[in-house]
Protein backbone atom coordinates (compact mmCIF):
# COMPACT_ATOMS: atom_id res chain seq x y z
CA UNK A 1 0.00 0.00 0.00
CA UNK A 2 2.75 2.39 1.06
CA UNK A 3 4.86 1.26 -1.83
CA UNK A 4 2.00 1.93 -4.17
CA UNK A 5 1.48 5.42 -2.73
CA UNK A 6 5.14 6.24 -3.16
CA UNK A 7 4.95 5.08 -6.75
CA UNK A 8 2.00 7.37 -7.38
CA UNK A 9 3.79 10.30 -5.81
CA UNK A 10 6.88 9.67 -7.90
CA UNK A 11 4.84 9.49 -11.08
CA UNK A 12 2.94 12.67 -10.22
CA UNK A 13 6.08 14.58 -9.33
CA UNK A 14 7.76 13.39 -12.54
CA UNK A 15 4.73 14.40 -14.59
CA UNK A 16 4.57 17.85 -13.00
CA UNK A 17 8.29 18.36 -13.56
CA UNK A 18 7.98 17.41 -17.22
CA UNK A 19 4.94 19.66 -17.71
CA UNK A 20 6.55 22.69 -16.14
CA UNK A 21 9.75 22.06 -18.03
CA UNK A 22 7.98 21.99 -21.41
CA UNK A 23 5.90 25.04 -20.56
CA UNK A 24 9.09 27.00 -19.75
CA UNK A 25 7.68 28.00 -16.37
CA UNK A 26 4.84 29.82 -18.08
CA UNK A 27 1.36 29.90 -16.65
CA UNK A 28 -1.88 31.82 -17.10
CA UNK A 29 -2.17 34.15 -20.07
CA UNK A 30 1.46 33.77 -21.18
CA UNK A 31 1.12 29.96 -21.29
CA UNK A 32 -2.08 30.30 -23.33
CA UNK A 33 -0.49 32.75 -25.77
CA UNK A 34 2.62 30.57 -26.08
CA UNK A 35 0.53 27.51 -26.81
CA UNK A 36 -1.83 29.05 -29.38
CA UNK A 37 0.40 31.77 -30.81
CA UNK A 38 -2.58 34.14 -30.47
CA UNK A 39 -3.18 36.98 -28.02
CA UNK A 40 -6.85 37.88 -27.56
CA UNK A 41 -7.18 41.62 -27.06
CA UNK A 42 -10.57 42.87 -25.84
CA UNK A 43 -11.45 46.40 -26.92
CA UNK A 44 -14.33 48.86 -26.67
CA UNK A 45 -15.95 50.04 -29.90
CA UNK A 46 -16.96 53.61 -29.07
CA UNK A 47 -14.82 54.84 -26.18
CA UNK A 48 -13.26 57.83 -27.93
CA UNK A 49 -10.28 58.27 -27.76
CA UNK A 50 -9.36 55.19 -25.70
CA UNK A 51 -10.55 52.39 -27.94
CA UNK A 52 -12.91 52.76 -30.85
CA UNK A 53 -13.49 51.49 -34.37
CA UNK A 54 -11.97 53.84 -36.97
CA UNK A 55 -13.09 54.44 -40.55
CA UNK A 56 -11.16 51.38 -41.72
CA UNK A 57 -13.13 49.28 -39.22
CA UNK A 58 -9.98 48.74 -37.14
CA UNK A 59 -9.81 49.36 -33.39
CA UNK A 60 -7.53 52.24 -32.44
CA UNK A 61 -6.96 54.68 -29.61
CA UNK A 62 -4.85 55.46 -26.58
CA UNK A 63 -5.51 52.18 -24.76
CA UNK A 64 -5.03 50.18 -27.98
CA UNK A 65 -1.61 51.81 -28.46
CA UNK A 66 -0.62 50.81 -24.93
CA UNK A 67 -1.84 47.26 -25.53
CA UNK A 68 0.20 47.00 -28.72
CA UNK A 69 3.29 47.82 -26.64
CA UNK A 70 2.30 44.97 -24.34
CA UNK A 71 2.00 42.66 -27.35
CA UNK A 72 5.55 43.62 -28.38
CA UNK A 73 6.75 42.79 -24.85
CA UNK A 74 4.94 39.44 -24.99
CA UNK A 75 6.64 38.64 -28.30
CA UNK A 76 10.04 39.54 -26.83
CA UNK A 77 9.36 37.39 -23.78
CA UNK A 78 8.18 34.35 -25.75
CA UNK A 79 10.80 34.85 -28.44
CA UNK A 80 8.31 34.52 -31.26
CA UNK A 81 5.69 36.50 -33.13
CA UNK A 82 2.13 36.29 -31.87
CA UNK A 83 -1.04 36.98 -33.78
CA UNK A 84 -3.34 39.68 -32.38
CA UNK A 85 -7.01 38.74 -32.30
CA UNK A 86 -9.25 41.72 -31.51
CA UNK A 87 -12.43 40.90 -29.57
CA UNK A 88 -15.05 43.66 -29.14
CA UNK A 89 -16.38 44.00 -25.58
CA UNK A 90 -18.90 46.23 -23.79
CA UNK A 91 -19.40 47.16 -20.12
CA UNK A 92 -21.60 44.09 -19.62
CA UNK A 93 -19.22 41.57 -21.19
CA UNK A 94 -15.74 42.85 -20.37
CA UNK A 95 -15.49 41.33 -16.89
CA UNK A 96 -16.97 37.87 -17.66
CA UNK A 97 -14.75 37.61 -20.76
CA UNK A 98 -11.63 38.33 -18.71
CA UNK A 99 -12.84 35.96 -15.97
CA UNK A 100 -13.37 33.06 -18.39
CA UNK A 101 -10.09 33.81 -20.25
CA UNK A 102 -11.73 34.52 -23.60
CA UNK A 103 -9.62 37.66 -23.72
CA UNK A 104 -6.14 37.99 -22.25
CA UNK A 105 -6.20 41.76 -21.80
CA UNK A 106 -8.86 44.47 -22.07
CA UNK A 107 -8.02 47.82 -23.62
CA UNK A 108 -10.76 50.35 -23.16
CA UNK A 109 -11.92 52.84 -20.56
CA UNK A 110 -12.36 50.68 -17.49
CA UNK A 111 -12.28 52.17 -14.01
CA UNK A 112 -10.11 50.24 -11.58
CA UNK A 113 -12.04 49.70 -8.37
CA UNK A 114 -11.81 47.27 -5.48
CA UNK A 115 -15.14 45.52 -6.06
CA UNK A 116 -14.11 44.70 -9.61
CA UNK A 117 -10.79 43.40 -8.30
CA UNK A 118 -12.71 40.52 -6.75
CA UNK A 119 -13.15 39.23 -10.32
CA UNK A 120 -10.29 40.72 -12.34
CA UNK A 121 -6.90 42.35 -11.98
CA UNK A 122 -5.57 45.66 -13.29
CA UNK A 123 -2.37 47.13 -14.66
CA UNK A 124 -0.92 50.46 -13.54
CA UNK A 125 -3.27 53.43 -13.91
CA UNK A 126 -3.19 54.71 -17.48
CA UNK A 127 -5.60 57.63 -17.20
CA UNK A 128 -7.44 59.54 -14.50
CA UNK A 129 -10.88 60.99 -14.93
CA UNK A 130 -13.97 61.62 -12.84
CA UNK A 131 -17.63 62.48 -12.99
CA UNK A 132 -18.66 65.86 -14.45
CA UNK A 133 -21.79 67.32 -15.98
CA UNK A 134 -22.53 67.95 -19.64
CA UNK A 135 -25.07 70.76 -20.10
CA UNK A 136 -26.30 73.14 -22.77
CA UNK A 137 -24.09 76.21 -22.67
CA UNK A 138 -27.07 78.51 -22.05
CA UNK A 139 -28.58 76.40 -19.23
CA UNK A 140 -26.95 78.27 -16.38
CA UNK A 141 -25.98 75.04 -14.62
CA UNK A 142 -22.49 75.35 -13.14
CA UNK A 143 -22.27 72.71 -10.44
CA UNK A 144 -24.14 69.67 -9.22
CA UNK A 145 -25.84 71.99 -6.68
CA UNK A 146 -27.70 73.66 -9.58
CA UNK A 147 -29.53 70.44 -10.43
CA UNK A 148 -32.40 71.04 -7.96
CA UNK A 149 -35.69 70.85 -9.88
CA UNK A 150 -33.93 69.76 -13.08
CA UNK A 151 -33.88 66.52 -15.05
CA UNK A 152 -30.63 64.60 -15.43
CA UNK A 153 -29.82 61.58 -17.62
CA UNK A 154 -27.54 58.88 -16.22
CA UNK A 155 -26.19 55.76 -17.93
CA UNK A 156 -27.33 52.61 -16.16
CA UNK A 157 -24.65 50.80 -14.21
CA UNK A 158 -21.92 53.40 -14.47
CA UNK A 159 -19.93 54.56 -11.47
CA UNK A 160 -21.16 58.07 -12.34
CA UNK A 161 -24.80 57.06 -11.90
CA UNK A 162 -24.09 56.01 -8.33
CA UNK A 163 -22.24 59.21 -7.50
CA UNK A 164 -24.89 61.60 -8.85
CA UNK A 165 -27.80 59.67 -7.34
CA UNK A 166 -26.08 59.63 -3.95
CA UNK A 167 -25.43 63.41 -4.12
CA UNK A 168 -29.01 64.18 -5.14
CA UNK A 169 -30.29 62.11 -2.24
CA UNK A 170 -27.85 63.60 0.24
CA UNK A 171 -28.79 67.16 -0.67
CA UNK A 172 -32.51 66.33 -0.74
CA UNK A 173 -32.93 67.75 -4.23
CA UNK A 174 -36.06 67.38 -6.31
CA UNK A 175 -34.15 66.11 -9.35
CA UNK A 176 -35.65 63.64 -11.79
CA UNK A 177 -33.35 60.94 -13.12
CA UNK A 178 -33.84 59.45 -16.58
CA UNK A 179 -32.04 56.16 -17.18
CA UNK A 180 -30.29 55.77 -20.51
CA UNK A 181 -28.37 52.75 -21.73
CA UNK A 182 -25.27 54.36 -23.25
CA UNK A 183 -23.45 57.63 -23.84
CA UNK A 184 -24.91 58.24 -27.29
CA UNK A 185 -28.44 57.93 -25.90
CA UNK A 186 -27.63 60.20 -22.97
CA UNK A 187 -26.42 62.84 -25.39
CA UNK A 188 -29.52 62.36 -27.56
CA UNK A 189 -31.68 63.00 -24.48
CA UNK A 190 -29.77 66.23 -23.85
CA UNK A 191 -29.91 67.25 -27.51
CA UNK A 192 -33.70 66.74 -27.69
CA UNK A 193 -34.21 68.76 -24.49
CA UNK A 194 -35.54 65.75 -22.61
CA UNK A 195 -33.00 66.41 -19.86
CA UNK A 196 -30.98 69.39 -18.59
CA UNK A 197 -27.76 67.51 -17.98
CA UNK A 198 -25.97 64.27 -18.75
CA UNK A 199 -23.26 62.98 -16.50
CA UNK A 200 -20.38 60.59 -17.04
CA UNK A 201 -16.55 60.60 -16.97
CA UNK A 202 -15.37 64.05 -18.02
CA UNK A 203 -13.13 62.82 -20.82
CA UNK A 204 -16.02 60.94 -22.43
CA UNK A 205 -18.14 64.11 -22.22
CA UNK A 206 -15.47 65.95 -24.24
CA UNK A 207 -15.62 63.06 -26.70
CA UNK A 208 -19.40 63.53 -27.02
CA UNK A 209 -19.03 67.27 -27.61
CA UNK A 210 -16.38 66.60 -30.27
CA UNK A 211 -18.84 64.48 -32.24
CA UNK A 212 -21.81 66.87 -31.82
CA UNK A 213 -23.25 68.83 -34.75
CA UNK A 214 -22.90 72.12 -32.87
CA UNK A 215 -20.10 71.69 -30.31
CA UNK A 216 -20.36 75.33 -29.08
CA UNK A 217 -23.86 74.69 -27.76
CA UNK A 218 -22.60 72.35 -25.01
CA UNK A 219 -20.34 72.69 -22.04
CA UNK A 220 -18.66 70.40 -19.53
CA UNK A 221 -19.10 72.03 -16.12
CA UNK A 222 -18.46 71.61 -12.41
CA UNK A 223 -15.80 70.08 -10.22
CA UNK A 224 -14.80 66.41 -10.29
CA UNK A 225 -17.50 64.50 -8.41
CA UNK A 226 -15.65 61.19 -8.32
CA UNK A 227 -12.22 59.67 -8.84
CA UNK A 228 -12.05 57.20 -11.73
CA UNK A 229 -8.60 55.77 -12.50
CA UNK A 230 -8.56 53.83 -15.78
CA UNK A 231 -6.33 50.82 -16.24
CA UNK A 232 -5.84 47.87 -18.57
CA UNK A 233 -7.70 44.84 -17.29
CA UNK A 234 -6.06 41.39 -17.02
CA UNK A 235 -7.01 38.05 -15.49
CA UNK A 236 -6.87 37.45 -11.75
CA UNK A 237 -4.15 35.35 -10.08
CA UNK A 238 -1.75 35.90 -12.99
CA UNK A 239 1.13 37.98 -11.55
CA UNK A 240 3.51 36.91 -14.31
CA UNK A 241 1.42 38.45 -17.08
CA UNK A 242 0.48 41.48 -15.00
CA UNK A 243 4.16 42.05 -14.24
CA UNK A 244 4.90 42.00 -17.96
CA UNK A 245 2.12 44.54 -18.61
CA UNK A 246 3.28 46.79 -15.77
CA UNK A 247 6.93 46.57 -16.83
CA UNK A 248 5.89 47.78 -20.27
CA UNK A 249 3.87 50.66 -18.83
CA UNK A 250 6.58 51.66 -16.34
CA UNK A 251 9.08 51.90 -19.20
CA UNK A 252 6.73 54.20 -21.12
CA UNK A 253 6.19 56.33 -18.00
CA UNK A 254 9.92 56.47 -17.22
CA UNK A 255 11.01 57.42 -20.73
CA UNK A 256 8.27 60.04 -21.07
CA UNK A 257 7.12 58.31 -24.23
CA UNK A 258 3.68 58.07 -22.64
CA UNK A 259 3.18 61.82 -23.20
CA UNK A 260 3.74 61.42 -26.95
CA UNK A 261 1.13 58.68 -27.07
CA UNK A 262 -1.14 60.82 -24.88
CA UNK A 263 -0.83 63.85 -27.16
CA UNK A 264 -1.57 61.80 -30.27
CA UNK A 265 -5.01 60.97 -28.94
CA UNK A 266 -5.96 63.79 -26.57
CA UNK A 267 -4.63 66.86 -28.39
CA UNK A 268 -7.49 66.71 -30.95
CA UNK A 269 -9.94 66.87 -28.03
CA UNK A 270 -8.06 69.80 -26.48
CA UNK A 271 -7.52 67.97 -23.19
CA UNK A 272 -3.96 68.34 -21.85
CA UNK A 273 -2.76 65.91 -19.14
CA UNK A 274 -3.78 67.05 -15.66
CA UNK A 275 -1.20 67.53 -12.90
CA UNK A 276 -2.71 64.50 -11.17
CA UNK A 277 -2.21 62.30 -14.23
CA UNK A 278 1.39 63.49 -14.72
CA UNK A 279 2.03 62.72 -11.06
CA UNK A 280 0.52 59.25 -11.52
CA UNK A 281 2.83 58.62 -14.49
CA UNK A 282 5.85 59.73 -12.41
CA UNK A 283 4.89 57.61 -9.40
CA UNK A 284 4.28 54.50 -11.49
CA UNK A 285 7.57 54.85 -13.41
CA UNK A 286 9.09 52.13 -11.26
CA UNK A 287 12.84 51.49 -11.78
CA UNK A 288 14.05 48.26 -13.42
CA UNK B 1 -12.96 29.57 -15.29
CA UNK B 2 -11.76 32.16 -12.84
CA UNK B 3 -15.06 33.33 -11.34
CA UNK B 4 -15.93 33.91 -7.69
CA UNK B 5 -19.44 32.59 -7.18
CA UNK B 6 -21.43 34.38 -4.51
CA UNK B 7 -25.09 33.42 -4.37
CA UNK B 8 -25.55 35.36 -1.15
CA UNK B 9 -25.43 38.58 -3.14
CA UNK B 10 -29.04 37.91 -4.16
CA UNK B 11 -30.29 38.12 -0.59
CA UNK B 12 -28.33 41.24 0.32
CA UNK B 13 -29.68 44.78 0.52
CA UNK B 14 -30.18 46.58 -1.78
CA UNK B 15 -29.89 43.87 -4.44
CA UNK B 16 -32.86 41.82 -3.26
CA UNK B 17 -34.93 45.01 -3.27
CA UNK B 18 -33.76 45.77 -6.82
CA UNK B 19 -34.87 42.35 -8.06
CA UNK B 20 -38.20 42.81 -6.30
CA UNK B 21 -38.82 46.26 -7.78
CA UNK B 22 -37.71 44.94 -11.18
CA UNK B 23 -40.18 42.08 -10.91
CA UNK B 24 -42.97 44.49 -9.95
CA UNK B 25 -42.21 46.73 -12.90
CA UNK B 26 -42.08 43.77 -15.30
CA UNK B 27 -45.49 42.63 -14.05
CA UNK B 28 -46.89 46.15 -14.19
CA UNK B 29 -45.63 46.97 -17.70
CA UNK B 30 -46.73 43.58 -19.04
CA UNK B 31 -50.18 43.52 -17.46
CA UNK B 32 -51.14 47.07 -18.39
CA UNK B 33 -49.77 46.48 -21.90
CA UNK B 34 -51.79 43.27 -22.08
CA UNK B 35 -55.01 45.08 -21.14
CA UNK B 36 -54.33 47.60 -23.94
CA UNK B 37 -53.38 44.81 -26.35
CA UNK B 38 -56.45 42.73 -25.58
CA UNK B 39 -59.00 45.54 -25.86
CA UNK B 40 -57.44 47.23 -28.88
CA UNK B 41 -56.57 43.90 -30.52
CA UNK B 42 -60.13 42.62 -30.13
CA UNK B 43 -61.53 45.81 -31.60
CA UNK B 44 -59.22 45.75 -34.60
CA UNK B 45 -59.67 42.02 -35.08
CA UNK B 46 -63.44 42.54 -35.23
CA UNK B 47 -63.06 45.44 -37.67
CA UNK B 48 -61.02 43.11 -39.89
CA UNK B 49 -64.03 40.76 -40.19
CA UNK B 50 -66.61 43.45 -41.04
CA UNK B 51 -67.99 43.85 -44.54
CA UNK B 52 -67.17 47.57 -45.05
CA UNK B 53 -63.98 47.67 -47.19
CA UNK B 54 -62.72 51.03 -45.79
CA UNK B 55 -62.93 49.82 -42.20
CA UNK B 56 -61.23 46.57 -43.12
CA UNK B 57 -58.46 48.41 -44.95
CA UNK B 58 -57.80 50.68 -41.95
CA UNK B 59 -57.61 47.69 -39.60
CA UNK B 60 -55.31 45.85 -42.00
CA UNK B 61 -53.07 48.91 -42.29
CA UNK B 62 -52.77 49.10 -38.49
CA UNK B 63 -51.82 45.44 -38.24
CA UNK B 64 -49.25 45.57 -41.02
CA UNK B 65 -47.60 48.73 -39.71
CA UNK B 66 -47.30 47.39 -36.20
CA UNK B 67 -46.21 43.85 -36.88
CA UNK B 68 -43.71 44.63 -39.66
CA UNK B 69 -41.55 46.94 -37.57
CA UNK B 70 -39.33 45.41 -34.86
CA UNK B 71 -40.46 46.19 -31.33
CA UNK B 72 -37.08 47.70 -30.49
CA UNK B 73 -37.45 50.19 -33.35
CA UNK B 74 -40.99 50.99 -32.16
CA UNK B 75 -39.68 51.77 -28.70
CA UNK B 76 -37.04 54.15 -30.03
CA UNK B 77 -39.49 55.89 -32.37
CA UNK B 78 -42.10 56.35 -29.67
CA UNK B 79 -39.59 57.48 -27.10
CA UNK B 80 -37.23 59.68 -29.09
CA UNK B 81 -38.97 60.62 -32.33
CA UNK B 82 -42.66 61.05 -31.40
CA UNK B 83 -42.11 63.99 -29.00
CA UNK B 84 -40.09 65.79 -31.71
CA UNK B 85 -42.75 65.54 -34.43
CA UNK B 86 -45.62 66.55 -32.14
CA UNK B 87 -46.43 70.26 -31.68
CA UNK B 88 -43.76 71.85 -29.48
CA UNK B 89 -45.84 72.08 -26.32
CA UNK B 90 -47.25 68.57 -26.57
CA UNK B 91 -43.75 67.18 -27.16
CA UNK B 92 -42.41 69.11 -24.22
CA UNK B 93 -45.25 67.84 -22.03
CA UNK B 94 -44.35 64.23 -22.88
CA UNK B 95 -40.67 64.83 -22.28
CA UNK B 96 -40.83 66.93 -19.14
CA UNK B 97 -44.22 67.01 -17.41
CA UNK B 98 -45.57 63.48 -17.91
CA UNK B 99 -44.63 61.47 -14.84
CA UNK B 100 -42.54 58.39 -15.70
CA UNK B 101 -42.42 59.02 -19.47
CA UNK B 102 -40.29 55.92 -20.10
CA UNK B 103 -42.79 53.69 -18.29
CA UNK B 104 -45.79 55.04 -20.22
CA UNK B 105 -43.97 54.95 -23.55
CA UNK B 106 -42.91 51.35 -23.03
CA UNK B 107 -46.34 50.21 -21.84
CA UNK B 108 -48.36 51.91 -24.58
CA UNK B 109 -45.87 50.88 -27.26
CA UNK B 110 -45.81 47.24 -26.11
CA UNK B 111 -49.62 47.27 -25.88
CA UNK B 112 -50.10 48.68 -29.38
CA UNK B 113 -47.54 46.29 -30.84
CA UNK B 114 -49.08 43.21 -29.23
CA UNK B 115 -52.57 44.44 -30.22
CA UNK B 116 -51.67 43.85 -33.87
CA UNK B 117 -50.85 40.23 -33.07
CA UNK B 118 -53.96 39.74 -30.91
CA UNK B 119 -56.09 41.27 -33.68
CA UNK B 120 -54.93 38.65 -36.17
CA UNK B 121 -55.83 35.91 -33.74
CA UNK B 122 -59.23 37.34 -32.94
CA UNK B 123 -59.91 37.54 -36.68
CA UNK B 124 -58.80 33.95 -37.29
CA UNK B 125 -60.85 32.83 -34.27
CA UNK B 126 -63.96 34.46 -35.72
CA UNK B 127 -63.26 33.11 -39.20
CA UNK B 128 -62.99 29.50 -37.99
CA UNK B 129 -66.62 29.54 -36.88
CA UNK B 130 -68.53 27.22 -39.25
CA UNK B 131 -71.12 28.70 -41.60
CA UNK B 132 -73.81 26.53 -40.05
CA UNK B 133 -73.62 28.52 -36.83
CA UNK B 134 -73.77 31.80 -38.79
CA UNK B 135 -76.79 30.58 -40.72
CA UNK B 136 -78.46 29.55 -37.49
CA UNK B 137 -77.78 32.99 -36.01
CA UNK B 138 -79.22 34.71 -39.07
CA UNK B 139 -82.25 32.42 -38.95
CA UNK B 140 -82.88 33.78 -35.45
CA UNK B 141 -82.70 37.24 -37.09
CA UNK B 142 -79.93 38.45 -34.79
CA UNK B 143 -78.60 41.92 -35.60
CA UNK B 144 -74.93 42.31 -36.51
CA UNK B 145 -74.23 43.58 -33.04
CA UNK B 146 -76.02 40.65 -31.44
CA UNK B 147 -74.28 38.24 -33.81
CA UNK B 148 -70.85 39.39 -32.54
CA UNK B 149 -71.94 39.76 -28.93
CA UNK B 150 -73.67 36.40 -28.52
CA UNK B 151 -72.18 34.12 -31.18
CA UNK B 152 -68.93 35.11 -32.89
CA UNK B 153 -66.93 36.58 -30.00
CA UNK B 154 -67.85 34.02 -27.30
CA UNK B 155 -66.92 31.13 -29.62
CA UNK B 156 -63.99 32.91 -31.29
CA UNK B 157 -62.27 33.77 -27.99
CA UNK B 158 -62.56 30.18 -26.81
CA UNK B 159 -60.91 28.90 -29.98
CA UNK B 160 -57.92 31.22 -29.63
CA UNK B 161 -57.07 30.63 -25.98
CA UNK B 162 -53.95 28.53 -26.81
CA UNK B 163 -52.37 31.08 -29.21
CA UNK B 164 -53.35 33.90 -26.85
CA UNK B 165 -51.43 32.08 -24.12
CA UNK B 166 -48.32 32.40 -26.26
CA UNK B 167 -49.01 36.10 -26.71
CA UNK B 168 -49.28 36.64 -22.96
CA UNK B 169 -45.98 34.81 -22.47
CA UNK B 170 -44.40 36.85 -25.24
CA UNK B 171 -45.56 40.15 -23.76
CA UNK B 172 -43.81 39.30 -20.47
CA UNK B 173 -40.60 38.50 -22.30
CA UNK B 174 -40.88 41.45 -24.68
CA UNK B 175 -41.27 43.76 -21.71
CA UNK B 176 -37.53 43.27 -21.11
CA UNK B 177 -36.88 45.44 -24.19
CA UNK B 178 -38.21 48.38 -22.17
CA UNK B 179 -34.81 48.53 -20.53
CA UNK B 180 -33.44 50.13 -23.70
CA UNK B 181 -35.40 53.29 -22.94
CA UNK B 182 -34.57 53.20 -19.26
CA UNK B 183 -37.39 51.26 -17.58
CA UNK B 184 -35.70 49.45 -14.71
CA UNK B 185 -37.58 46.18 -15.04
CA UNK B 186 -36.35 42.71 -14.12
CA UNK B 187 -33.68 42.32 -16.81
CA UNK B 188 -32.46 45.89 -16.30
CA UNK B 189 -32.19 45.35 -12.55
CA UNK B 190 -30.18 42.13 -13.13
CA UNK B 191 -27.80 44.10 -15.33
CA UNK B 192 -27.69 46.77 -12.67
CA UNK B 193 -26.72 44.18 -10.05
CA UNK B 194 -24.04 42.85 -12.38
CA UNK B 195 -22.70 46.36 -12.90
CA UNK B 196 -22.53 47.04 -9.18
CA UNK B 197 -21.26 43.69 -7.93
CA UNK B 198 -19.86 41.92 -11.03
CA UNK B 199 -21.85 38.87 -9.96
CA UNK B 200 -23.70 38.79 -13.26
CA UNK B 201 -24.18 35.04 -13.47
CA UNK B 202 -26.06 34.98 -10.16
CA UNK B 203 -28.23 37.98 -11.06
CA UNK B 204 -29.22 36.62 -14.45
CA UNK B 205 -29.90 33.17 -12.99
CA UNK B 206 -32.30 34.82 -10.56
CA UNK B 207 -33.99 36.71 -13.42
CA UNK B 208 -34.26 33.51 -15.47
CA UNK B 209 -35.92 31.68 -12.60
CA UNK B 210 -38.35 34.56 -12.03
CA UNK B 211 -39.30 34.67 -15.74
CA UNK B 212 -39.89 30.91 -15.71
CA UNK B 213 -42.06 31.20 -12.61
CA UNK B 214 -44.10 33.98 -14.26
CA UNK B 215 -44.59 31.99 -17.44
CA UNK B 216 -45.53 28.82 -15.55
CA UNK B 217 -48.16 30.76 -13.62
CA UNK B 218 -49.49 32.25 -16.87
CA UNK B 219 -49.62 28.83 -18.54
CA UNK B 220 -51.42 27.36 -15.56
CA UNK B 221 -53.87 30.27 -15.42
CA UNK B 222 -54.61 30.10 -19.14
CA UNK B 223 -55.15 26.34 -19.15
CA UNK B 224 -57.55 26.89 -16.25
CA UNK B 225 -59.39 29.53 -18.29
CA UNK B 226 -59.41 27.17 -21.25
CA UNK B 227 -61.03 24.38 -19.24
CA UNK B 228 -63.41 26.72 -17.48
CA UNK B 229 -64.71 28.29 -20.68
CA UNK B 230 -64.87 25.13 -22.75
CA UNK B 231 -68.16 24.46 -24.51
CA UNK B 232 -68.86 20.75 -24.03
CA UNK B 233 -68.83 18.92 -27.36
CA UNK B 234 -67.80 21.94 -29.46
CA UNK B 235 -64.16 21.16 -30.13
CA UNK B 236 -63.56 17.93 -32.03
CA UNK B 237 -60.60 16.83 -29.89
CA UNK B 238 -62.85 16.80 -26.84
CA UNK B 239 -62.47 13.37 -25.29
CA UNK B 240 -64.79 13.30 -22.31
Amino acid sequence: MLKHSIKVVVVVVAAVTVMTATAQDLYGALARIDETGIINVGHRESSVPFAYINDEQQPEGYSIDLCMRVVEAVEARLGKEVEVNFVPVNPQTRIPLIANSTIDIECGSTTNNLTRQQQVDYSHTTFITGTKLLVRADSGIQEVEDLDGKVVALAQGTTNERVIKAMIEEMGFDTRVINVSDHAEGFLALETDRVDAYSTDHILLYGLIATARDPEAYDVVGRFLSYDPYALMVGRDDSEFRLLVNTTLSELFRSGEILEIYNTWFDPLGVPPTDLLEAAFAIQALPE
Amino acid sequence: MNYNWNWQILTETPYLGWLWSGLQLTLLVSSVAWVIAFILGSLIGVLRTLKQPVVRALATAYIEIFRSVPLLVHLFIWYFVLPEVLPRNAGRWIKRDLPYPEYWTATVCLGFYTASRVAEQVRSGIETIPNGILDAARALSLSQRQLYRFVLLPIGYRVIVPPLTSEVLTIFKNSSLALTIGVLELTAQSRQIENYTFQGFEAFTAATVLYIVITLIVVWLMSYIERWTRIPGYLSQETS
